[in-house]
């Protein structure tokens, strides 16, 4: 149900005729819920600015909160409740800075206690839900946006390819290892094989909390793979609790070198291309 | 038909693959680098894939056919150059390539064909015994 145009326009004289009044009691209703996490300053603008807004759409007669004329007042409402997501507001918060238009109008109207108030009122509250909604609806949207760019971020954080040597990469895998991240680290790892031209890469599962048989065959896909491109892994820092699980799995790494700790296998990894190492000598003072 | 070039470099022969295989092309390659091994002697064969990015099961079984002629033919076959993206579809198919040496880059391949003759139990390379400096009269 939509507003009439008659009923549009008698929104928009109250709201201009009153606008002191309905600001200020709108402004106190919000302001109830707010435990610091916005000034009153900033309150009272973002009100006044939705305030203008409304009046503005009412002016060209707007009946309904989907058409053409009401452009402007989802664009402010949407940035209105896009705010609110970001400063960490409750959706009930964000839909209630809107619905408290109701209370204040309600108490503008109690004045005039006609019948023809209290149908006014009832089609004022239509246009005010649909507000709501629509707030709630791009309050929802802002979320779910800023939760898939958390998600991509941590992909790109928790995959770092470390230089250890010449000659040697290692991955420090930290977290659970599903299909997605084990694809991003095995692209990047293979990447980064070919662009140092390394012929040996450390797979360190330290961090990796359970290894269970499809994150087996996720890091044994890996190796097959590093294989084939002509260079050799290494999985290193199982810890006593993972090693009981893979022998209990059944799991089989076959001839791929499995290390307790990095430094066994970076060890491991210099016998092979034949660096040495040794402590130096402490000198000795004449 | 497109011929794949056979490039000599020392002891070693190089193949680089830069056109999509066919048949006639891979059992015309096939023909060629064992009659270059014969010819030249060479005992490393070094198969350059970087340009390619497909391979399928077709191109693993010529890979493994080469590389199996060429040990017949006393010579190491060695795969080099092989991209992540061809690595991962590789391994999602179940293909492990049996039997072919991979390595990184060409650098990487000379060096691994390099040990791999320097382990051999005796040196057949006519390098010559290294002649004794005469003493001058």
């Amino acid at each position: 149900m939509a507003l009439s145009a008659d009923e549009s326009s008698r929104l928009g004289e109250l709201l201009t005729s009153r606008a002191e009044q309905v600001t200020q009691q709108w402004t106190e209703i919000i302001a109830g819920q707010l435990r610091g996490r916005l000034s009153q300053a900033e309150l009272v603008r973002q009100v006044q600015e939705l305030h203008r807004a409304m009046v503005d759409a009412l002016g060209k007669g707007t009946v309904d909160l989907n058409g053409e004329e009401a452009t402007e007042l989802r664009a402010v409402l949407a940035e209105f409740s896009r705010g609110q997501a970001r400063q960490g507001f409750s959706a009930t918060e964000t839909a209630t800075g809107v619905f408290a238009l109701k209370e204040a109008l309600l108490a503008v109207l109690e004045v005039d206690q006609s019948i023809e108030t209290l149908r006014d009122y009832v089609a004022f509250s239509t246009l005010i839900d649909q507000m709501g909604l629509f707030t709630f609806e791009s309050f929802v949207r802002t979320r779910e946006s800023l939760i898939a760019d958390q998600a991509e971020q941590l992909l790109e954080l928790s995959t770092p390819v470390v230089k250890l040597w010449e000659g040697v990469v290692a991955v420090p895998l930290v977290g659970t290892l599903d299909s997605a991240r084990a694809q991003v680290v095995m692209e990047r790892l293979l990447q980064t094989l070919v662009d140092t031209g390394s012929p040996y890469a450390i797979i360190d599962i330290t961090g990796v909390p359970a290894v269970d048989t499809q994150v087996a065959q996720h890091i044994l896909k890996t190796v097959v793979a590093a294989r084939l491109m002509g260079a050799d892994c290494i999985i290193s820092g199982i810890r006593p609790q993972i090693a009981q699980t893979i022998v209990a799995l059944g799991i089989e790494f076959g001839d791929i070198a499995t290390k307790a700790s990095l430094a066994d296998a970076l060890r491991h990894v210099l016998r092979l291309t034949g660096v040495e190492t040794a402590r130096r000598q402490p000198r000795r003072e004449a | 038909m497109e011929r794949v070039p056979i490039l000599k470099i020392g002891d070693i022969l190089l193949v680089s693959i830069q056109v999509d295989m066919s048949d006639q092309t891979a059992v015309a390659l096939q023909e060629d680098l064992a009659e270059r091994i014969v010819e030249t002697g060479c005992h490393g064969v070094i198969i350059d894939i970087t340009a390619l990015d497909i391979v399928d099961s077709f191109v693993g079984r010529m890979l493994s056919t080469i590389a199996s002629i060429s040990r017949v033919l006393d010579a190491e076959t060695v795969v080099v150059g092989m991209r992540p993206a061809v690595a991962i579809t590789l391994v999602e198919l179940g293909l492990s390539l049996n039997g072919i040496r991979t390595a990184l880059n060409v650098e990487r391949g000379m060096e691994l064909i390099a040990i791999e003759r320097a382990d051999e139990p005796y040196d057949e390379r006519d390098d010559g015994p290294i002649p004794e400096p005469t003493a001058s009269p």
